[in-house]
């Protein structure tokens, strides 16, 4: 209802204001896909220079209406001005002349090139007939760089540069094409939080310029750190449009899931059990020679969240392949209570009844071609009562299929989907259903939350909470400090895959955890000890 | 969100199954030009193709008997395929079971039917097994493309299986005895009476059925009937199914759940390989009762366009074969009838164009759902 209500607040305030003010306009936007209505009536407004930042859940549109402002795809209705003038954005190439530049989520560059030959890619200034000007090229690279405080080598070649530096070349490269209206697809996805406050100093900077940014975020602090206005949307439609400085996280998270939410987990005081997982000296050193684990101590206990903070990459990936059986282990022993497990197969191990929620779901987690019933298997798909002799047992596959559609709240609610017809936050249901099931005594789970909506998350960081109360033992590896600081226990930061502290959460802070995660503290320690030796 | 539009998508899903018959339509459109411009009617031409191939029961049985290895070796590409195995050595894997079938045809002369014909499937089945293990387990345990083994494999097999027949070649019949001749056909002895499969011929007779006993039609395409069902089975309803296909959409899943994806890929390999090998059961034990190179040549290859006709699955597969069946049938008595006016080559363009526009179609109709679901 709410929503409703500032709809009609908004179109009110439309018919007098006038229309001049905005720089970008789409009216009436509606776009049907074969099962969903994308996006429906929906009316969005940009300020020259602001920075505007489009919210919404996974599904919820954004997307899609961003991809019609861009040429990817025609609206079924509706209409685009651009400074007062009626455009028609038939495809990217029309939305580049009319100064619209789009900086996708997943980067698009040649490794082996350097940045500046990445970014003149189908527009290479020539010298003559043949010739390409290199030259010229890369010192208004160097400009732009300047200008924006992009802080990039030119000459650097992509290959050798950080995700943060990628996503600056890909901004630049929509600078170089003259863009003043820039979209950031969900920009800060990739980034470790320093690099996200150097892409805000960038943002700001371009506003400063006069440039227009649109933001497309669900992260809701994002919003509030960086932008002036910020339009929510909701199941294709405008929901909210609302000045950053008079609004609240809260305010657009309802607006957002369309019923309150609750941001701050609650969590009960529990006393932690027996150890369950017990990492003593483990050392693995990958195929390239390189150790990508040094002589991990940890332990999980029983009712008991281990989170692992750090910028990913720091050998998070390889703990958990370790614990899970996906990565022999150079050195060192594994137990789980009083049995080793060290180098068993992952059979072995799931066997053992530990549970993992991989990091990356697309990649390890499911199998989009298999329907929800035979995802919901995978992994016990060869033992009672899903295989009995040598032949599925398809009634109970589709009982068990039902029972955690229905208690995992599944959409949509057909065991016969396909999975990879779900949406991102279904398809991490039905893996947390799976690995749920059948009482795990130790969870492994990482970036559980990953590419989730507000709904989902919550869904998720609740069934956590309930399994440590529970009595289980988890081990929770996230790259969003705020997620392994709302749930974990002790807080484990690894660094270069060194653990280089352990805390108990009731000792931490972001800002000293940022730290450590970079590294900082290690630098300065290093020092120190020069300095002594000197 | 609303669901809308449920309508244009169902269109879809259909267009996605019915793109095989898209393209065999095009293909014989483009058939029909290449006969007007040798001057013939496409009409007639495509009439009398289909009406001797299936028209009456002397052209079904011919082409079922053309369509048996067909759906035997279509059968080993679809099975490796949904292991995400491209399992090109069909060919080498049919020369193989189909000698060493031959082999124990004529070795083990004095078993009872009732043993040799189970035992000369086996061995038919074993030989392809074998020959398709190696390339299996190089790719599993040295990641070697299984594309590049099971090519060398086929050259291996051919020279192979040629020598093995020269080694065991048929001895000189009475009459290049009497001409004093040596047996100039690189052919095997043939197998023992109780190693060959019977006619269906034969077998229509004791029911009184008219059929024409010099029809090649063999209890071989019962058994490919047989190896399309158990093989649908094995995909869809066992574990061992299940782990080959998740094997073959996501091996990165399949590893984190627990699937020993090394194990799939080598049975995968040996199950598609023993499907090839039975090619030896009709060939072999149903039609000239011993190993001819000539007899295999392009079996394996022409599985290929028949699995991809038939979309990989086992009752695509039979169709896709009978099809091939009657074009090859009716395409070899069009050119007899026609006095080679319509050579048989024209059938091998029409196959060949068949399996481009399934392979086009197939593409433009994921690209209609890619852009009509969320891109």
């Amino acid at each position: 209802m709410i929503h409703i209500f500032i709809l009609d607040i908004f179109n009110l305030r439309y018919g007098e204001v006038i229309l001049s003010d905005y720089l970008l306009e789409m009216k009436n936007i509606s776009k049907s896909f074969p099962l969903v209505k994308a996006n429906d009536r929906v009316n969005f407004s940009v300020k020259k220079g602001e920075i505007h930042a489009l919210v919404g859940e996974n599904g919820a549109g954004k997307s899609t209406l961003m991809s019609i402002l861009y040429g990817l795809y025609q609206a079924d209705e509706g209409e685009i001005f651009i400074n007062d003038k009626k455009v028609n954005i038939s495809n990217p190439n029309k939305a580049i002349e009319l100064k619209i530049g789009m900086v996708h989520q997943h980067f698009m560059l040649i490794p082996p090139l350097t940045i500046t030959e990445n970014v003149i890619l189908g527009m290479e200034p020539k010298k003559s007939y043949f010739f390409t000007d290199i030259k010229k090229a890369a010192q208004e690279i160097k400009e732009l760089s300047e200008k924006f405080a992009f802080k990039i080598d030119p000459w650097a070649k992509v290959r050798d540069i950080s995700v943060g530096i990628e996503q600056r070349v890909e901004i630049i490269k929509v600078l170089y094409r003259g863009a003043e209206i820039l979209i950031l697809d969900e920009p800060t996805a990739v980034l470790t939080p320093q690099e996200v406050e150097e892409l805000f100093k960038i943002l700001r900077s371009l506003k400063k310029e006069g440039k227009t940014v649109i933001f497309i975020t669900h992260k809701l602090n994002e919003v509030m750190a960086v932008s002036d206005q910020v339009t929510v949307m909701r199941d294709g439609r405008v929901v909210g449009i609302k000045k950053t400085s008079t609004t609240t996280t809260s305010e657009i998270a309802n607006l957002m899931v369309g019923r309150e939410v609750l941001l701050k987990t609650d969590k009960r005081k529990q006393k932690p059990g027996k150890p369950v997982l017990r990492l003593e000296h483990i050392n693995v050193i990958n195929h390239n020679k390189f150790p990508v684990l040094k002589d991990i101590n940890l332990t999980v206990k029983e009712g008991q969240i281990l989170g692992i903070a750090g910028v990913e990459g720091n050998g998070q990936t390889e703990l958990v392949e370790v614990i899970t059986g996906l990565r022999p282990i150079t050195n060192g022993k594994i137990f789980l209570y009083e049995q080793d497990i060290t180098n068993l197969n992952p059979r072995k191990i799931r066997e053992l009844n530990i549970a993992h929620i991989p990091e990356d779901r697309r990649k390890r987690g499911i199998i989009p071609e298999y329907s929800v019933a035979e995802n919901l298997i995978l992994g016990s798909h060869y033992r009672p009562p899903f295989n009995r002799g040598f032949s599925l047992d398809f009634p109970s596959i589709y009982n068990h299929a039902r029972k955690l559609i229905s208690d995992y709240d599944i959409r949509p609610d057909d065991k016969d989907n396909l999975l990879k017809s779900l949406s991102g936050g279904n398809q991490q249901k039905v893996i947390v259903a799976r690995e749920f099931f059948g009482e795990p005594i130790l969870l492994i789970t990482s970036q559980p939350t990953r590419g989730l909506d507000v709904g989902s998350i919550e869904f998720v960081h609740k069934q956590l909470l309930k399994e440590r109360d529970n009595n289980k033992a988890i081990l929770l590896v996230s790259a969003e400090l705020d997620e392994i600081l709302s749930l974990s226990d002790i807080i484990a930061v690894i660094y270069e895959g060194k653990i280089i502290e352990v805390m108990d959460v009731a000792d931490a802070e972001k800002s000293k955890l940022g730290l450590l995660m970079t590294g900082a503290s290690q630098v300065k320690k290093s020092n120190e000890e020069e300095s002594h030796l000197k | 969100m609303s669901k809308i539009n449920q309508k244009s998508h169902f269109y879809l899903v259909i267009l996605e199954k019915i793109t095989p018959f898209i393209a065999i339509l095009g293909a014989l459109f483009i058939g029909s030009l290449v006969i007007l411009l040798m001057g013939e009617n496409p009409i007639q031409v495509y009439k009398m193709m289909f009406g001797l191939a299936i028209g009456n029961r002397d052209g079904w049985g011919n082409v079922l008997f053309r369509a048996t290895p067909l759906i035997f070796t279509g059968l080993a590409v679809a099975f490796a395929f949904r292991c995400g195995l491209f399992n090109i050595g069909g060919e080498g894997q049919v020369y193989v079971g189909a000698f060493l079938a031959a082999y124990v045809g004529f070795t083990f002369t004095s078993l009872p039917a009732v043993l040799l014909i189970p035992l000369t499937i086996f061995a038919a089945a074993l030989g392809g097994a074998f020959w398709a293990s190696i390339p299996g387990i190089l790719k599993a345990k040295t990641g070697v493309h299984e594309v590049i083994v099971t090519i060398m494999m086929n050259w291996i097999a051919a020279s192979l299986t040629f020598y093995l027949a020269l080694l065991y070649k048929a001895p000189a019949t009475e009459s290049m005895k009497a001409a004093g001749v040596q047996q100039m056909i690189p052919h095997t002895s043939e197998i023992a009476e109780a190693a060959r499969l019977p006619r269906i011929a034969t077998i229509l007779s004791y029911f009184n059925i008219q059929f024409p006993s010099h029809n090649p039609l063999n209890v071989s395409f019962f058994i490919a009937i047989i190896a399309a069902v158990v093989i649908y089975y094995i995909l869809w309803k066992t574990s061992l199914g299940y782990e080959i296909r998740a094997v073959g959409h996501n091996p990165m899943a399949s590893e984190y759940a627990g699937i020993n994806i090394a194990k799939n890929i080598v049975l995968a390999m040996v199950i598609s390989g023993a499907l090839a090998g039975l090619v030896g059961t009709n060939e072999v034990m149903g039609y000239k009762f011993r190993w001819r190179q000539e007899l295999f040549l392009n079996l394996g290859f022409n599985g290929i366009a028949v699995a991809l006709l038939g979309k990989n699955h086992p009752l695509g597969v039979v169709l896709a074969a009978i099809l091939f069946g009657i074009l090859s049938y009716g395409g070899a008595l069009v050119n007899i009838f026609t006095g080679g006016k319509i050579p048989r080559e024209l059938i091998m363009v029409i196959q060949a164009i068949i399996v481009i526009l399934v392979v086009v179609a197939d593409e433009i109709v994921k690209r209609l759902i890619i852009r009509r679901k969320l891109g």
